[in-house]
């Protein structure tokens, strides 16, 4: 089926949070520190002040408070381990093109102007951005120190370290570079108070009811009152699961004006106000036996965090759950930097620490002789090895055969460097991902229309992966109803809550309420028409009809049927509503360890004397359970592994660290791939029912659409050459030092 | 200053793409004020507080164009600096071309000017005077999709939609352009429109199936 707002996106008409009109609208544009660290000594804003059609230049001494920021926690609680920057409240600086001031004028191109007129001296302090140099500095997660029995403390299951007394054995470091979200869609928002206690924010977020509660806490104002639309957000990729200071910027302009204001970030802002995956260094060492059982695994990872917040990510989980190895030790730290935080980016922390424990794989694989697909084969486990559970479903060798037959891993040699077309070196390279197969709480309203149309409503949001489509199938698939007769109309707080469209979770939560709502509908119905007039239908229950095409029948004398329309007619009701929860089943959940799989392949050609990688091939299996819309989950397959394939090739922040600032600030410095990189991707899905995690049997894909990628293709490079890099992204320059 | 900079009296108000629509009316009386700033330059020292500044910019800082977009002619009133893109969105409120990055690096503001690609973004207003512009709003037939959108929703050539309307004028430029005769052709031509969700190989087999279908594009 095709996406149920593929018309508006073909045609212009899909509006994102930019674009919508509103009357008296001004235009904000932010200022950004030009230093690292230090404070504002100065700041001139008079020359921008007397700019055409200035309305307002905000800054720390001149900026409307935000009230709930003075909120402290109670004294007797314990200091917060960091908390979000907040706008405009002093004169410190934190990091570099930190918002310090916002400029507003009644057009975009005289705010644009005036924000250039604004002129700041500061006091300089030395900052300190090397993540190299600083990382004695890392420690571990506040969270993990005040509870022992948090994931982030280190882990040991067997005997720690056990791999270095063991003869065959690998020890490996490797590092990924920050890398940054790049939606398409700049992050924007419009902010509109309606009245003094009541704010309307047309927001890019993939969180409608967390930005809702977010704004009311900072505002002090009701719930109820504060609106958050997100009809349609040009992708995000993580980077919407956070409120960001540009927002609360906008809405102090928006106060102080006293007009709508409408605030796109720059494209150079996006690499410094809205998180990103953050530079990580990671070590691995391996043991196995000479027939290739793993005896032990260590990983640690360091992950870089700002001075004023302590991000953290699950970097280490999947090496303690996706392997036999008796023996296991993790160990995570963070290191702060003077950058901004970062912000979970797709595959977040398992994507970096995939990296490091697949290429390890590959490499112990190498050592011993075995290819890598029967290595991970022997070391397949049936059921976790961390929580001792049995999985709720795991179809993984049956996506690795899958896999391994459409990439052709038959003309794979052992031996690097064997295969070759022309002058191009040829190589085959494989990776694992895995996330928890994810699922929260939801609600959904579903109102059946006399004319036997169905409306569904719930405050989640698609940030492309295609929500409404899936809710729609589901519906038709549980209520038998054609789904061009179904909408399902997401972001906006004016509908029942549903949690933020993050960690592959939306299909698994809000598609179980959907399942509820229609289960509900189809009771509703069933007790109409048992009480009819047409006897055919006495003592009927949903069990002995049959919910088809719009109509309802009864199974064994199907020649008794009345349409959903006629139903609601009939009972002389105009509509039909029902609001349906959906939450896990939390005891099930103790029974077993729930997650999705994948495995990528790649088939590479590099050349020997330019060092230069075309990935020629690529092939993404997943576990997802089961497929709502192969059309579009297989789109997100093939999106996941075009991200990887810039995480392995192209994608890197670099910092020029005697400034503190980042010299990859648009497209031209940071690589993101384009079309001529991406070679032809087929996405395959196992497509087995996982109804232990939710009625309608589906597992998440975002996150394992992008897991395994970039290991996939550094594996696949050394096959292709021998040369093993450790460092992302693999550029002809690392390729050809070695 | 050049008399074609001034405001056209004959330009109908509603046409004005210009937020400052009130331009004309208070062009008399500004006028007439300015004349009085020249006679008394120590009203000059004023001005800045007065915002007079801001009222001659409004005055003289534009530059009347004339425009055919998606087929009907408008009359408009510009600033100098105003882009293509920046008057389409916030103007004209034709937002399906969007901004992804204001460099011309992403391609998300493709549009055609005479029938060309050209990223709006990179482009003036100004410089598009007397020329044809069409938007994705002015691709179809009425209600009738033109062949592209049709192929890109069957290919699925998109997840966010973002990018897509500048996919999909680049995509109708490359066959016209004759740059479409391979997959490796329509990637290299089609590599200066990024899909941060990745949707490349939809998108080329979208292309693909209108090129070989040899309808008109």
């Amino acid at each position: 089926m095709d996406r149920v707002d593929s018309r508006q996106k073909v045609t212009g008409a899909a509006k994102y949070s930019a674009e919508y009109e509103l009357p008296n609208m001004a235009h904000g544009i932010l200022v950004g520190s030009t230093i690292a660290k230090g404070s504002i000594k100065s700041i001139d804003t008079k020359r921008a002040e007397n700019a055409p059609g200035v309305l307002a230049v905000l800054h720390y001494q001149n900026s409307p408070k935000v009230p709930g920021y003075a909120q402290e926690a109670h004294p007797t609680e314990p200091k917060p381990a960091g908390k979000p920057l907040q706008v405009f409240i002093d004169n410190q600086i934190h990091f570099n093109d930190q918002p310090i001031a916002i400029v507003v004028a009644d057009t975009l191109e005289r705010a644009v102007y005036a924000a250039r007129l604004v002129k700041v001296q500061y006091n300089v302090d030395e900052h300190a951005t090397d993540f190299d140099k600083n990382v004695p500095k890392a420690f571990l997660p506040t969270a993990a120190k005040r509870n022992p029995k948090h994931g982030l403390n280190d882990y040991t299951r067997g005997k720690e370290d056990a791999y270095k007394n063991e003869a065959l054995k690998i020890e490996s470091e490797y590092v990924i570079p920050t890398e940054f979200h790049n939606p398409m869609e700049l992050q924007s928002i419009i902010a509109h108070w309606e009245a003094a206690d009541k704010l309307t924010v047309y927001d890019k977020t993939q969180a409608v009811i967390g930005t809702q509660n977010a704004f009311a806490k900072d505002w002090k104002i009701p719930v109820e009152n504060v609106k958050v639309i997100a009809t349609f957000v040009g992708g995000a990729f993580g980077n919407g699961l956070h409120t960001w200071p540009h927002e609360t910027a906008a809405i102090i302009a928006a106060k102080k004006v006293n007009r709508p204001v409408k605030l796109m970030l720059t494209r150079e802002q996006m690499f410094t106000m809205v998180g990103y995956r953050p530079h990580a260094w990671q070590k691995v060492g391996m043991s196995a036996t000479k027939d290739g059982k793993i005896t032990a695994i260590t990983h640690e990872a360091i992950g870089q965090t700002s001075t004023y917040e302590e991000f953290t990510e699950s970097t280490l989980q999947q090496t303690r759950m996706m392997y036999t190895s008796p023996n296991v030790t993790t160990r995570y730290r963070i290191l702060p930097l003077d950058v901004s935080t970062p912000i979970w980016m797709r595959g977040p922390g398992e994507a970096t620490g995939a990296f490091a424990l697949e290429s390890a794989m590959d490499e112990m694989a190498y050592v011993l002789g075995i290819d890598p697909l029967e290595f991970r084969l022997i070391n397949h486990t049936d059921k976790d090895p961390e929580k001792n559970l049995p999985w709720s479903t795991k179809y993984l060798k049956e996506a690795m055969q899958m896999g391994a037959e459409q990439i052709g891993w038959s003309k794979r040699q052992l031996k690097p460097g064997q295969v070759k077309n022309g002058e191009w070196l040829v190589g085959y390279g494989m990776g694992v991902g895995t996330f928890g197969a994810n699922r929260g709480r939801a609600k959904v309203k579903a109102t059946l229309h006399k004319d036997g149309t169905l409306v569904m409503q719930s405050a989640t949001t698609d940030i492309g992966p295609g929500t409404g489509t899936a809710m729609v199938q589901i519906a038709a698939q549980n209520l038998g109803l054609p789904p061009e007769k179904i909408v399902f109309e997401l972001g906006s707080s004016l509908y029942p809550p549903s949690p933020s469209q993050g960690g592959s979770a939306t299909v698994a939560t809000v598609g179980s309420a959907v399942h509820a709502v229609c289960q509900t509908l189809k009771q509703r119905i069933a007790g109409m028409v048992a009480g009819n007039a047409d006897t055919s239908f006495k003592g009927a229950t949903v069990e002995n009809l049959t919910f088809k095409d719009g109509y309802v029948s009864v199974t064994a004398s199907p020649s008794a049927r009345l349409s959903f329309a006629d139903v609601l007619k009939q009972q002389n009701l105009p509509e039909l509503e029902v609001t349906e929860e959906s939450s896990p089943d939390a005891s099930l959940r103790s029974k077993y360890s729930m997650y999705s799989f994948s495995v990528h392949f790649a088939e590479v050609q590099v050349h020997p004397l330019t060092g230069q990688v075309r990935v020629t091939n690529m092939v993404a299996c997943a576990d997802a359970g089961t497929i709502i819309n192969a059309k579009t989950a297989g789109n997100q397959m093939i999106g996941g592994a075009v991200g990887g394939l810039g995480m392995a090739l192209t994608e890197g922040g670099v910092i020029d660290h005697r400034f503190g600032r980042y010299v990859t600030k648009d497209f031209a410095e940071y690589h993101v791939p384009v079309h001529a990189d991406a070679p032809n991707i087929s996405a395959a899905f196992v497509n087995k029912p996982d109804l232990i995690n939710n009625p309608n049997g589906t597992k998440g894909i975002g996150e394992i659409a992008i897991i395994g990628v970039a290991p996939a293709i550094a594996n696949a490079i050394f096959n292709a050459t021998g040369k093993r890099i450790r460092e992302l992204p693999i550029t002809p320059d690392k390729l050809m030092m070695v | 200053m050049c008399q074609s900079k001034f405001p056209n009296p004959d330009l109908p108000e509603e046409k004005s793409g210009s937020s400052h629509s009130d331009a004309r009316r208070t062009f008399l009386k500004q006028s007439s004020l300015l004349t009085a700033l020249a006679l008394a330059p120590s009203a000059a020292l004023k001005a800045a507080e007065l915002k007079y500044e801001e009222k001659v910019a409004a005055v003289f800082e534009q530059v009347k164009v004339t425009l055919g977009i998606n087929g009907k002619k408008q009359k408009l009133s510009v600033e100098p600096r105003t882009t293509l893109l920046d008057l389409l969105r916030e103007q004209l409120h034709l937002t399906g071309t969007k901004k992804g990055c204001d460099y011309g690096q992403c391609g998300a503001c493709t549009v055609h000017v005479d029938g060309q690609r050209v990223l709006s973004c990179l482009t003036l207003a100004a410089m598009a005077d007397g020329k044809e512009v069409t938007t994705i709003e002015g691709l179809a037939d009425g209600e009738k999709l033109h062949p592209m959108q049709e192929a890109f929703i069957k290919h699925d050539g998109f997840q966010c939609g973002y990018c897509t309307p500048g996919q999909i004028m680049s995509a109708v430029a490359c066959i016209r352009e004759g740059h479409a005769d391979s997959e490796d052709e329509i990637r290299e031509y089609m590599s200066g429109n990024i899909c941060r969700c990745g949707a490349y190989p939809n998108i080329v087999n979208a292309i693909k199936e209108v090129k070989n279908g040899g309808q008109r594009v």
